[in-house]
């Protein structure tokens, strides 16, 4: 299939520059490499700028309220686990209004493909701080800077015992689509945070990775069974310093590449996926860790029983065990009499 | 008190933990098995369980029985207290806490000439402080009339005795006082115990080792009676004659109201989707569709009640007969996705099971609020159809509509009922899945493939055609922003926005042309008309027959039955009457503002009183509104 045939009649407005464009032709170009045909496809969204994904996807689709989508999503996988369900979301609508939604849909481990845009703003409403802006942050609804602590996306969803976590940057298409694929090919809640930057409100948000310069130095793609490693010269790497995270540089110290730690991105244990996904994030304005690299690509992807099969699964089998099966047969089941 | 009589009220009150509800439940169930109509009110404390022997932890049920039943009865014919606490609280009513009240028949749950069974064996000194009661002698501090006929059984003495030989063990045997009240009650009303027998044994068939000490506390609590001459005459009831020939069984509204949206289901060829969050009196309903997976039903207990709801828009854009169930406050939290539903012209039953409000307000008791929340609680131009049910039966047959005009109209239908329709039970004529009315889901002609958008509509109904995933061909994006009329892609423009908002409004007023016209019950060529809405119709249907005059009661009430106006127009004088400051009165008088009506209303968490309305109309009331 082509990316093409997933592009819908709707003019994109996002901003020109917004990175949101760049995720929108990563998802048609996944959907073609995933081959699921259209009409087995629905795209679900709440309210924002990444909300308005559905309108330029040409499978079915839900631009539904603001916060909701995760709900709804559930809705529609649980009760037809046949389709694929995407959702699409940004750090307002999933992590504060919708942030219950999103646990509990992580925590009952429902089959959706969740694309949650971070841009650390909210856009749509022009311009105020969001869940995971750092702290001190300022913008038209924190003036003097924010005084809230902020989110890290993948602490919410390990905490909420996901399995599958992924990151990816607006600015780099192959890892994004590959993240997605992943994403469609694991059963359960896939969890895959864009970083995008938003270019009228935010502007170079993420420029610590995204800028081309110093991507290489400042992140890591972690790829399972492969070394952990990264740098312009592919020549850093990352071991276990007691129990904390290292970065180190192979040729010194004695250090080679066997020394390297190996990305299991199935173990269940999320003791060292959580440290993985923490590194470089920054919580306080201004101030970038840069100790160690951000991590993108993906994480976390466990298999666990997934919601939607339990419930058609549970259904199903008391179903076979019954001996009614239809309105007729059950009021049979009542006590009753004749008048 | 009479032998022989047309119906009776028997009331059962005890401990929360005395077993009253079933016990209550079992003599409405055989009652109604020997051909007695029958209309139950439960009525149990908030908490799950009071200190013991407390006035906090009454718990009563009350239920009407015999010919001509419309409601559960004002007032009881016959009690039974099983401790001092339960006394009071029925004796006093609504005053049981103020210090030093009397026994004053309009606020009693006893008549002045009832028959009062007690357990005199909870009345010791313990007891009577637990109650708070200031002297030794309960009956004269109470101030109960010498018109009521005391009658004291030693309930709890002879339980133990009844079970002496049984090998059970001290709180279990206590556990059976309840059966040995039910023996006595059986043989005062010539219920044949070999009937109540065998009942029992259907009742415990899964707790076989329960049955025999249960029966014989049961027949010895009969033969007491019967043997010892209690100084009371049992009595006969009528039975029911004028009812419709068929299957009967006895059912609770909330489980009726399950049922309607099971039958519903099969009868669409929907599987039928619930997404829900437990809330005080609508739970139950969650929990009877939980628990028929063997119907297929699919139930998602939520996070929270919006996601209840959003669960079901989900399942409804999918394809599935979706609904959600819940009470005032969570129709609250749900207003929004509502709207959500009304928007994108999506299919779904929105179940109200209204109790005391605003806020968290009185969560066990009934009332008739959130109406006009029904009507109009939604940001923008937002209808939505609303009905209600009006008897704990007839809960399956408008959920059953809730669920055909949903899906017949592409439209939210919210159905109303309360605390007492949703707890209360009545009789049940069992239907067939053949008599049901069908049901002609929306769907989409096949020449629309490749050309469908979810702005296309039936041009002759208006109604939106309904595509879901997995369909090839019509593949379409939907949503809660307005869309273009014809292309379905979001639109601003203004022309576009009032086209799409009296298109949805148009939609649900044609709703008038598929359901039944308007009919007046009672004297229909009396001056007065009674007007009323849901679950007050057996105390209006009650107050008509003794005033003589007309009833007009509404079950679907947006869009309005299309005759009502031509209906309400004849009457000299309109009563609206409701369990509100006059919801209905004021949607009413928007709908037809030449029409005069007065209003009765009552906001004490109770159903009406049957003799309030009567003295109210008639003017006689010492707190007549009039």
């Amino acid at each position: 299939m082509e990316a093409q045939e997933f592009k819908s009649d709707q003019y994109v407005r996002f901003c020109p520059g917004c990175g949101d464009h760049a995720i929108t032709m990563a998802l048609q170009k996944a959907m073609a490499q995933i081959g699921v045909p259209r009409h087995q496809v629905a795209v679900i969204s709440g309210i924002g700028c990444s909300s308005r994904m559905p309108h330029y996807i040409n499978t079915y689709g839900f631009n539904t309220i603001h916060g909701r989508g995760a709900a709804i999503a559930t809705g529609v996988k649980t009760s037809h686990p046949e389709l694929t369900v995407w959702q699409m979301t940004g750090d307002g609508d999933c992590l504060a209004i919708g942030g219950n939604h999103f646990i509990h849909s992580i925590r009952r481990n429902v089959d959706l493909n969740i694309c949650l845009f971070n841009n650390r703003i909210y856009g749509l409403t022009k311009g105020q701080y969001s869940p995971t802006s750092p702290k001190g942050f300022v913008s038209k609804s924190s003036p003097f800077g924010t005084v809230e602590r902020p989110f890290i996306p993948a602490e919410l969803v390990m905490g909420a015992r996901g399995t599958f976590f992924a990151r990816t940057l607006d600015v780099d298409m192959p890892t994004t689509v590959n993240c997605m694929v992943r994403a469609n090919a694991h059963k359960g809640a896939s969890v895959i945070e864009c970083l995008v930057n938003c270019v009228i409100f935010n502007n170079g948000t993420h420029s610590w990775i995204a800028d081309r310069e110093q991507r290489a130095d400042h992140s890591i793609v972690l790829e399972h069974g492969k070394p952990m490693i990264f740098g312009k010269n592919r020549d850093m790497g990352l071991v276990l310093d007691g129990w904390d995270l290292k970065a180190v540089k192979i040729g010194e110290n004695g250090i080679t590449e066997k020394d390297i730690l190996v990305h299991d991105a199935t173990t269940k244990d999320p003791t060292l996926h959580r440290k993985l996904a923490l590194m470089g994030q920054p919580t306080e304005a201004g101030i970038q860790p840069d100790d160690l690299p951000v991590a993108l690509g993906v994480i976390r992807d466990v298999e666990e029983e997934t919601y939607d099969a339990a419930v058609n699964q549970q259904i199903e089998q008391v179903r076979q065990q019954s001996k009614a099966h239809c309105f007729d047969e059950l009021t049979r089941s009542l006590e009753q009499w004749d008048m | 008190m009479k032998t022989d009589m047309q119906s009776v009220v028997v009331r059962f009150c005890g401990d929360s933990g005395d077993g009253m509800q079933l016990t209550g439940n079992m003599f409405s169930s055989l009652s109604a098995i020997l051909g007695n109509e029958i209309s139950t009110l439960p009525d149990f404390p908030a908490e799950i369980r009071a200190p013991q022997g407390t006035l906090g932890g009454v718990s009563g049920f009350q239920v009407h029985l015999g010919t001509g039943v419309y409601t559960p009865g004002d007032q009881a014919d016959v009690i039974v207290a099983m401790n001092a606490a339960a006394l009071k609280v029925c004796c006093l009513g609504s005053k049981f806490n103020h210090p030093g009240a009397k026994y004053v028949e309009a606020d009693s749950m006893f008549k002045k000439d009832a028959i009062v069974i007690v357990d005199t064996d909870s009345f010791t000194d313990k007891d009577l402080e637990k109650a708070l009661y200031k002297t030794d002698n309960p009956f004269v501090e109470l101030g109960i009339p010498e018109s009521v006929q005391i009658v004291p059984v030693a309930i709890t003495t002879l339980t133990k005795e009844s079970l002496k030989d049984s090998g059970m063990d001290n709180k279990s045997i206590l556990k059976s006082r309840n059966m040995f009240a039910l023996g006595i009650v059986c043989w005062l009303f010539n219920r044949p115990i070999d009937k109540a027998i065998e009942f029992l044994e259907g009742k415990f068939k899964k707790k076989p080792q329960l049955i025999a000490p249960n029966v014989k506390v049961l027949t010895d609590g009969f033969n007491y009676g019967n043997n010892l001459h209690l100084s009371i005459s049992t009595v006969n009831i009528e039975k029911a004659d004028d009812l419709p020939h068929g299957t009967y069984t006895s059912i609770a509204g909330n489980k009726a109201t399950a049922w309607g949206l099971i039958a519903a289901a099969e009868k669409a060829g929907k599987r039928l989707f619930l997404g829900s969050y437990p809330i005080t009196p609508a739970t139950d309903i969650m929990q009877e569709l939980a628990g028929r997976k063997d119907m297929g039903v699919m139930v998602v207990q939520a996070e929270d009640e919006i996601a209840g709801v959003c669960t079901a828009i989900g399942a409804s854009f999918a394809g599935d007969l979706a609904a959600t169930s819940t009470s005032g406050p969570g129709l609250s939290l749900k207003s929004e996705a509502i709207g959500l539903a009304v928007m994108a012209e999506l299919p779904l039953v929105v179940i109200d099971v209204q109790r005391g409000g605003p806020s968290t307000g009185l969560p066990t008791k009934t009332e008739q609020t959130d109406l006009l929340q029904a009507i109009y609680g939604r940001n923008g131009e937002c209808p939505a159809v609303v009905i209600a049910a009006s008897t704990s039966a007839n809960c399956f047959h408008f959920a059953y509509e809730a669920a055909r005009i949903a899906l017949e109209n592409m439209t939210p239908v919210i159905l109303l009922t309360d605390t007492y329709l949703a707890n209360g039970t009545g009789l049940w004529r069992i239907p067939k899945m053949s008599e049901l009315e069908p049901i002609h889901v929306a769907g989409v002609p096949q020449e629309l493939k490749g050309k469908y958008n979810p702005a296309l509509r039936d041009p002759e109904t208006m109604i939106r055609y309904w595509a879901t995933p997995g369909m090839e061909g019509f593949e379409h994006r939907n949503i809660g922003l307005e869309r273009d009329a014809e292309k379905g892609s979001i639109s601003t423009n203004p022309e576009n926005h009032e086209k799409m908002i009296l298109a949805r409004k148009h939609k649900v007023e044609q709703v008038s042309n598929h359901i039944p016209e308007l009919v007046v019950q009672g004297n229909k060529e009396s001056d007065t008309l009674l007007v009323g809405w849901g679950s007050t119709e057996g105390h209006l249907h009650a107050a008509a027959n003794i005033l003589n005059c007309g009833l007009a009661h509404f079950n679907y009430i947006h869009p309005l039955p299309k005759n009502t106006q031509e209906v309400l127009s004849r009457y000299k004088r309109l009563v609206v009457c409701e369990l509100n400051s006059g919801q209905f009165a004021a949607y009413l008088r928007s709908q037809m503002p030449h029409i005069h009506f007065e209003q009765y209303n009552e906001m004490m968490g109770q159903p009406f009183s049957v003799e309030r309305i009567v003295e109210n109309i008639k003017g006689t009331y010492k707190n007549s509104t009039f």
